[in-house]
């Protein structure tokens, strides 16, 4: 077996040294009648040739976003990964490190995360971030969490335009807790709906932006309702790169951002790891969840870095904790800040109107489609398309024809019969023309 | 697991006569330092190059960003300059021994970080239609098959994004599971010995947790755990192996006493390297598991994540399984991803999508490298290396427990006493000496504990020569060299750094007054 060095003869004479007779003389503190003689029933070592063989059997039943036509979103999204980003990720000192808990040895994942949470801030309008959640709707349920114990206070309020998985996970990860959630039904305005349930018990409101159906709002208004409650205002990102185009939650006066990174630098890889961003006000940092990296000096007064502020979490608080979280997204925590550093402030604006773009004309394609309505007054790189008929059956029917045309809002909101007809569509900037004119032909053709 | 708890490092004044050369770049031959990204960079710079976007009318509404994010521009050659500087500063396992306790550091295969990247496989969108997605299914029941058959469990569930979300995921199905039966709970108990996880996670899922002291032979006291036990006892969470490296003898015995109660038995999987293919958690009376992939299955840590924590289940809490399941229909594999049919009393979701897909390919083809035969070796190994590295040092440092150990080997400080040495300056001064230092300080039941797990993944020459450098490091620091261990680590990248004084000025983003305040920006 390729990754163990001994040989028979090594293990032999350890074991002499060891002063036992046979490998199984150390395990005689497992009970003898559930000990295993022989060997699992499962197929026998393979070579990395016949290994690598499987998993090309498996890749080949699948259709591949990136062969087709692709415009899939419903909270994650396809972009180009640069190969600096992916190549950086792969290096050992990175790949091959465990948590930085000795800051001597791991300044670069420290130094990566320092720049994390500052570019997560910048873009966010906020004054903090965390070291990474596991996905953006953890993040959204410990954001709900934190809100509780900021306020303290215990009902939170969900808006119907919340990512349905966020809102799923939020309602799972409070549900034995004191703490609760409402949710409003899908498709209410979110400003509007929201402003009477606001009370003196409601700790915070939960909205998204752009919504699960692609639509901008300004929550300001919404923000200060919320500040004259007492009550927090928590807004959820799960596209990203529409930061570098959309005005920001912060300049909105969100008190706690919930955010998916994914689409800087981390593949799609059918729904996991992603990174999930939380940023906040510098007056609650106390009461956040997860690592997070703070700036110091060293002996020799040389700048250096370290996890800090550890008293909120699990290893030294224990149950009274700020969440039990330990292992983050660390590595698509790394690709986000390289690939955010390789956009930069001009390539981050330019990538967000680039994708607003394609949106846009593709859109004014779909529009002139008979039948095909775009429901959004507003969008960044995704839209609602209502269609004549089950936008299930048209999706299948375009996947037939090799083309991946978008994700039906009953595949997430069943529950609702009324959005049956409901298609989510997303252009980002991989989308051609050749795939917007693929798609708007094999369309015609399916309706 | 954390190794520095409630001992933050401060700088002390030393008098170790380590000469510092100054350079004019700061800069020491192979030694590069890199300054923050947002000190570098030229507005007008840009590391990825793209189409110019068609002239469309605006339909962001009236909420067009306006104004600075901020961002530093640079260009492609400065970016991988930058982070390739970066990683040179870390420790990794593919370059040294990294016997770092409760976290299983061993090695990385290559092969797995290739088939992740597959077209077809680390680039497919969670919510493409079933029908294109067959490959990723069958992959997903694969991997399932693989865990149940090594933990001897009926079910699993995929989607627990980490140990911690794993432990979640199994007591909330505890807690449902007992809330089905219209019975109200309210103590979980836990030794005192468990991951800080364990405490936190019950205590999230609404339940008190009551602490079960350690016995004398470092394990859990079933005396004591006897007499906690009552109808209001939830559960059990017990890590087994322990967090001090070893068997819990008694386990069947605590299965079948938690289960007389009604209760349900949570066994914490963060130690399952060391009894693949040995013994099956399943014939121990265990309900629910969670197996850490980033650990057991090496799919890697990456400095912190993403990891995966499959969660095991008995028949008895398989019906609370979090969505979704894949299950095997007449039109091939299935998402079930509503509380309908087989998942009718589903807990709930605990994660957007469908797990950690990236992780459950490099496990995958870890086990498959595997096979039965070698993950029993790996077991094999792993505990025959960490009695080797025991017995090279018992003579010198004190196991707190008599006898055989598991996968890791523990020893407490008390051959220290009087040496003015710690733990703590041990674990730097094995940094000096081209190590990463082992867990310290945990498990707490242990006096400046000393947590040593070689992994399978290690040679003879490589445990060897370990264990002649700790011997010589304890030899120094009984022969009164003080400040050399205070003074230590002298050849890291950096020497001790302030945790105090961070924690009590949080500095927690880059901003240029700070710098400039601080005078601490690099030339």
């Amino acid at each position: 077996m390729r990754y163990m060095p001994h040989t028979a003869n090594e293990r032999k004479e350890m074991l002499a040294k060891i002063g036992v007779g046979s490998v199984d003389d150390l395990f005689t503190d497992i009970p003898e009648e559930a000990r295993l003689d022989g060997l699992l029933d499962l197929p026998l070592h393979q070579s990395e040739m016949a290994v690598e063989k499987n998993f090309r059997t498996l890749a080949a039943k699948n259709l591949s976003p990136g062969d087709v036509p692709s415009f899939l979103g419903a909270g994650a999204y396809q972009h180009h990964i640069p190969s600096v980003a992916d190549h950086l990720i792969q290096r050992s000192e990175f790949l091959t490190s465990y948590t930085p808990y000795q800051p001597e040895i791991s300044q670069g994942t420290l130094q990566a995360l320092f720049e994390f949470q500052t570019q997560v801030a910048l873009i966010t309008g906020m004054e903090v971030a965390n070291a990474s959640m596991y996905d953006g709707a953890t993040s959204c349920a410990e954001a709900v969490l934190m809100a509780c114990r900021v306020t303290r206070r215990k009902k939170a309020l969900l808006s119907g335009n919340l990512h349905p998985h966020y809102r799923d996970v939020t309602s799972t990860t409070l549900q034995y807790t004191e703490f609760e959630t409402a949710t409003l039904p899908a498709r209410a305005t979110d400003v509007e709906d929201f402003t009477s349930l606001i009370g003196p018990d409601i700790a915070c409101v939960v909205v998204q932006n752009p919504d699960f159906f692609g639509r901008l709002q300004d929550f300001s208004a919404l923000a200060e309702k919320c500040h004259e409650a007492g009550a927090l205002l928590v807004v959820v990102v799960n596209e990203v790169i529409s930061l570098g185009a959309v005005k920001s939650p912060g300049e909105m006066g969100a008190d706690i951002v919930a955010g998916e990174g994914q689409s800087i630098g981390v593949p799609l890889s059918f729904g996991g790891p992603h990174v999930g961003l939380l940023a906040t006000r510098q007056k609650f940092v106390r009461q956040m969840p997860g690592r997070l990296c703070g700036q110091t000096v060293d002996q020799n007064g040389k700048r250096g870095f370290v996890l800090t502020l550890s008293t909120r979490e699990q290893h030294i608080r224990r149950e009274k904790a700020t969440s039990n979280i330990c292992t983050n997204a660390g590595l698509c925590s790394l690709a986000f800040t390289i690939h955010m550093s390789l956009l930069g402030e001009t390539g981050f604006t330019e990538l967000a109107a680039l994708n607003h773009s394609k949106a846009a004309t593709l859109a004014d394609r779909l529009e002139k489609i008979d039948g095909v309505e775009i429901l959004n007054d507003s969008f960044f790189n995704e839209f609602t398309v209502k269609l004549p008929t089950e936008a299930a059956t048209v999706v299948e029917k375009l996947a037939a024809r090799r083309i991946l045309g978008g994700v039906p809002v009953s595949r997430l909101i069943p529950e609702q019969p009324e959005l049956a007809n409901l298609l989510l569509v997303a252009a980002t900037e991989t989308c051609t023309e050749t795939d917007m004119n693929a798609f708007a032909a094999a369309l015609r053709e399916v309706l | 697991m954390l190794n520095n708890v409630g001992r933050p490092t401060q700088p002390m004044e030393t008098d170790d006569n380590m000469v510092t050369v100054e350079t004019f770049t700061g800069n020491h031959g192979l030694a590069l330092e890199t300054p923050l990204i947002f000190e570098q960079g030229v507005p007008g710079r840009v590391g990825v190059d793209m189409e110019e976007p068609a002239p469309v009318k605006s339909r962001l509404g009236n909420l067009a960003r306006k104004g600075e994010i901020g961002l530093p521009d640079l260009s492609e050659p400065q970016v991988l300059r930058h982070f390739v500087r970066l990683s040179r500063q870390n420790y990794a396992i593919d370059a040294g021994f990294y016997p770092l306790g409760s976290c299983t550091m061993k090695h990385n295969p290559r092969i797995n970080e290739k088939v992740a990247r597959f077209s077809g496989l680390g680039d497919l969108h969670p919510l493409q239609p079933a029908s294109t997605v067959q490959g990723a299914l069958e992959l997903i029941d694969s991997l399932a098959h693989w865990l149940k058959t090594i933990t001897g469990m009926p079910a699993v569930a995929m989607s627990p994004a980490a140990g911690a979300h794993g432990e979640l995921c199994g007591v909330m199905a505890i807690r449902a599971a007992h809330e089905a039966k219209g019975e109200t709970r309210l103590r979980i108990l836990v030794p005192e010995s468990a991951h800080g996880t364990n405490p936190a996670t019950a205590a999230l899922c609404g339940y008190k947790v009551d602490a079960v002291p350690a016995r004398k032979d470092g394990r859990m006291d079933l005396e004591a755990f006897a007499a906690k036990l009552g109808p209001d006892v939830a559960g059990v969470m017990l890590t087994n192996p322990n967090t001090c490296g070893l068997f819990e003898t008694e386990v069947k015995q605590i299965a079948d006493m938690i289960h007389e109660v009604g209760g349900y038995f949570y066994c914490d999987g963060a130690n399952l390297n060391a009894i693949l293919g040995r013994v099956r958690p399943g014939d121990l009376g265990v309900d629910a598991m969670h197996i850490n992939l980033h650990k057991t299955f090496s799919t890697p840590h990456g400095g912190g994540g993403p990891g995966a924590g499959p969660v095991v289940l008995s028949e008895a809490l398989a019906p609370f399984a979090p969505l979704p399941y894949v299950v095997q229909g007449e039109a091939g594999f299935e998402l079930l991803e509503t509380r309908h049919g087989l998942a009718k009393d589903s807990f709930g979701r605990m994660k957007g999508f469908h797990g950690q897909m990236g992780m459950f390919i490099r496990a995958l083809a870890y086990m498959q490298s595997h096979g039965a035969d070698g993950l029993r070796q790996i077991a094999e190994d792993a505990v025959l290396n960490a009695n080797y590295v025991r017995v090279g040092l018992n003579d010198m440092l004190n196991s707190p427990f008599d006898g055989i150990c598991m996968h890791e080997a523990l020893f407490d400080d008390s051959t220290l006493k009087g040496t003015g040495v710690t733990t703590l300056d041990i674990a730097k001064a094995m940094i000096d000496e081209g190590y990463h230092p082992m867990t310290m300080y945990f498990p707490l039941v242990v006096h400046g504990a000393m947590l040593i797990e070689p992994t399978e993944s290690e040679s003879r020459e490589t445990l060897d020569q370990f264990i002649g450098a700790m011997r010589h490091l304890l030899e120094r620091a009984k022969s009164g060299d003080v400040a050399y261990f205070q003074g230590a680590p002298h050849f890291a990248p950096r020497r001790r750094l302030d945790e105090t004084g961070a924690a009590r000025n949080p500095v927690l983003r880059y901003s240029p007054s700070t710098e400039e305040e601080k005078g601490t920006a690099a030339s």
